[in-house]
């Protein structure tokens, strides 16, 4: 198993880190069921490349305008279907990413099946960089290395800031709503503006992962971001720990190893079988995970109390 | 917390001048007249062969609409869930029914052993992961997140078997009829009558058979069902097997009528199964049941001013209409705001 394999796995791991820190202060932080996440990471992602390819932006600038498209997108997803009831509510958010996947296959603004290509020569220039300094200290071959750095770098930053948020009274007043939204709102606080500002956040974090999962790729096409995205992120959620941002790391890291690590099985199966016993284990892990320890391996019971 | 404006305006009494007129007719006669008023715009608009034609395209897929959503419903209403692995059961009974073809079996004997291993497997389901839950009190997250694993778990076996290719039906899809100045092909004319007729038995048995009835009470309030000496753990066993033999019934109708399915495509229709279910009004089954039979006909609908290739796009926005301007449905009367 050599060190690529596993700057590899941490690159996906990392990737999905950073989308779940998203789903960790929608689901567990404050009882909104977003199954949409992948819509707010391909809205993310395309918005980047089409600034970069289309109207010739610098990828720098590009991000942060991408992350603020996503974060309109979460406003506008939010406003209507936070007033819904939680099951609709998640019905609405998976309908919604339902919706962005098909508008990108289908439209002719965003290059359809084919993707967008061309959008990440800067990001490759600092990339390369990165590299020549490495091969003087001997790892001028891990060619991933400046993509795993800067992805795990960008995970424990949000990490800090999301722990920090939650400390705050704003984080405790999320909690308030995740364990009671009548008496959260009878004390006076803003229940809807609370769920759209977590919803919001979730958003930018998912248009971040997707700008890593385009580096990665070094394309986007619109099934890159199907709901089964979403799914794998829950299974990274209820691995790690449920209301734990330190869990969220947790999981990925184990979720991504072993799917990867199934390879070195060596089982006398086709590859497409092999894929689809990846698909099988992660259902498994979900089902199991959640019947038997619902709180996951880093999260506490006492904050499993998600309203009915 | 207080009642929202839409109890008072549904459930209450409607205003007295409006109390004799058509706030009387049933649901089902209103949305039939409703339906009827659009063919006739439709015939206006783009001519009578066009929206005929249409029309009996979206029949043909209005009963597997309307027959995988009336599952999502009545399980909805025992579980208080929404059931995100019923795609995956369509895409099951589809497959094990092909299997039995490939051994030899003809295809309506080996349809109707489809419907019975995919009923007998969702009723296993029930004893090993949904009546524990059930008793444990489970909260809705990891019902969501069992069902989810579910759906990857049922998809993902039947890729791991089957293959992930796009695979035929093998049935001769070549000759067609004529119904007037209307084609159809054979196999879609055999297809719109198995589902019409299936809507219709569904229906009646629901309305007037002791089973139906309880059914329905199982799946409007538990505890009261119990409360009036009905056997709900039964009860719930036999609407799963009902709701997972009918999903696999609207798959086969699918895959007749489509010619070609692939490992994916129950969760693809998924949405457009919500979309019946929620526009009927969920938990509601004749809801789901007329939910499907407009979902099935907006869609073909759409073609005749649209490019085909965003039919989906309009089940995605009706569900969305639904849920902003009316999350109850058309029959429903849950509460569906929070």
């Amino acid at each position: 198993m050599s060190v690529d394999f596993w700057l590899g796995v941490g690159v996906i791991a990392g990737i999905y880190g950073i989308f779940v820190l998203g789903l960790q202060i929608n689901v567990g932080f404050t009882g909104l069921l977003n199954l949409g996440q992948a819509g707010f990471m391909s809205i993310g992602a395309y918005a980047m490349g089409m600034l970069v390819t289309d109207a010739g932006w610098s990828l720098w600038w590009a991000m942060p305008v991408a992350i603020l498209v996503a974060v309109v997108a979460g406003i506008l997803v939010g406003l209507p279907s936070l007033r819904l009831r939680s099951d609709y509510f998640a019905i609405a958010t998976i309908a919604f990413a339902e919706i962005v996947r098909y508008t990108f296959q289908n439209a002719d603004f965003a290059g359809g099946n084919q993707g967008i290509i061309g959008f990440d020569q800067e990001w490759r220039d600092v990339s390369d960089w990165l590299l020549d300094r490495f091969t003087r200290i001997g790892l001028g071959d891990e060619t991933q290395l400046p993509l795993f750095l800067a992805i795990w770098i960008t995970f424990f930053l949000c990490l800090i800031g999301l722990r920090l948020l939650q400390r705050s009274p704003w984080g405790r007043v999320l909690r308030a709503i995740r364990e009671d939204e009548d008496a959260a709102s009878a004390l006076g606080k803003n229940v809807f503006a609370y769920k759209l500002q977590s919803l919001a956040i979730a958003a930018a974090l998912a248009a971040i992962a997707g700008f890593f999962l385009s580096f990665n790729v070094t394309y986007l096409y619109p099934s890159e971001f199907d709901p089964t995205f979403t799914f794998f992120g829950y299974a990274v959620l209820i691995l790690g720990g449920f209301a734990s941002y330190g869990g969220v790391a947790l999981g990925a890291v184990l979720l991504w190893s072993l799917m990867e690590g199934l390879r070195f099985l060596h089982l006398p199966l086709s590859t497409g079988q092999i894929g689809s016993l990846r698909f099988v284990l992660i259902g498994l892990i979900l089902i199991l995970a959640s019947m038997l320890r619902p709180q996951g391996l880093l999260g506490r019971k006492a904050e499993m109390q998600l309203r009915q | 917390m207080s009642l929202s404006k839409n109890d008072k305006r549904r459930g209450g009494d409607a205003p007295p001048f409006l109390s004799g007129g058509w706030r009387q007719l049933p649901p089902v006669a209103f949305l039939a007249i409703a339906l009827l008023v659009i063919v006739l715009l439709l015939a206006v608009a783009v001519g009578p062969i066009a929206a005929g034609q249409a029309t009996m395209t979206g029949l043909v897929s209005a009963g597997y609409f309307a027959l995988g959503a009336v599952g999502l419903t009545l399980v909805y209403g025992v579980l208080r869930l929404v059931n995100f692995a019923h795609g995956d059961m369509l895409t099951f009974g589809t497959y094990v029914t092909l299997a039995f073809t490939s051994l030899g079996v003809p295809f309506w004997a080996a349809a109707a052993l489809g419907m019975i291993v995919t009923a007998l497997l969702a009723v296993m389901l029930d004893k090993v992961i949904w009546e524990p839950m059930r008793r444990a009190r489970t909260s809705t997250l990891q019902l969501f997140l069992v069902a989810i694993g579910l759906a990857m778990v049922l998809r993902y076996s039947v890729q791991f078997f089957a293959g992930g290719q796009v695979r035929s039906v093998g049935l001769d899809t070549t000759s067609s009829v004529d119904i007037g100045p209307w084609h159809l092909g054979s196999l879609q004319f055999v297809v719109m009558l198995v589902g019409l007729a299936t809507i219709l038995i569904t229906g009646a048995g629901l309305r007037y058979t002791r089973l139906g009835k309880e059914m329905r009470a199982v799946a409007d309030n538990i505890a009261l069902a119990e409360v009036a000496g009905i056997d709900t753990r039964r009860t719930i066993r036999i609407t799963w097997a009902v709701a997972a033999g009918l999903a696999a019934l609207a798959g086969i109708l699918y895959a007749t009528a489509i010619g070609s399915i692939n490992p994916n495509f129950g969760f693809t229709i998924l949405l457009s199964l919500f979309a019946a279910a929620v526009l009927g009004g969920i938990g509601n089954a004749y809801g789901a049941l007329a939910g499907g039979i407009v979902i099935g006909l907006a869609q073909e609908w759409s073609t005749l001013f649209f490019n085909p290739r965003w039919k989906p796009a309009i089940g995605f926005a009706i569900l969305i209409l639904t849920l902003l301007l009316m999350p109850r449905g058309i029959f429903g009367r849950k509460k569906a705001r929070s």
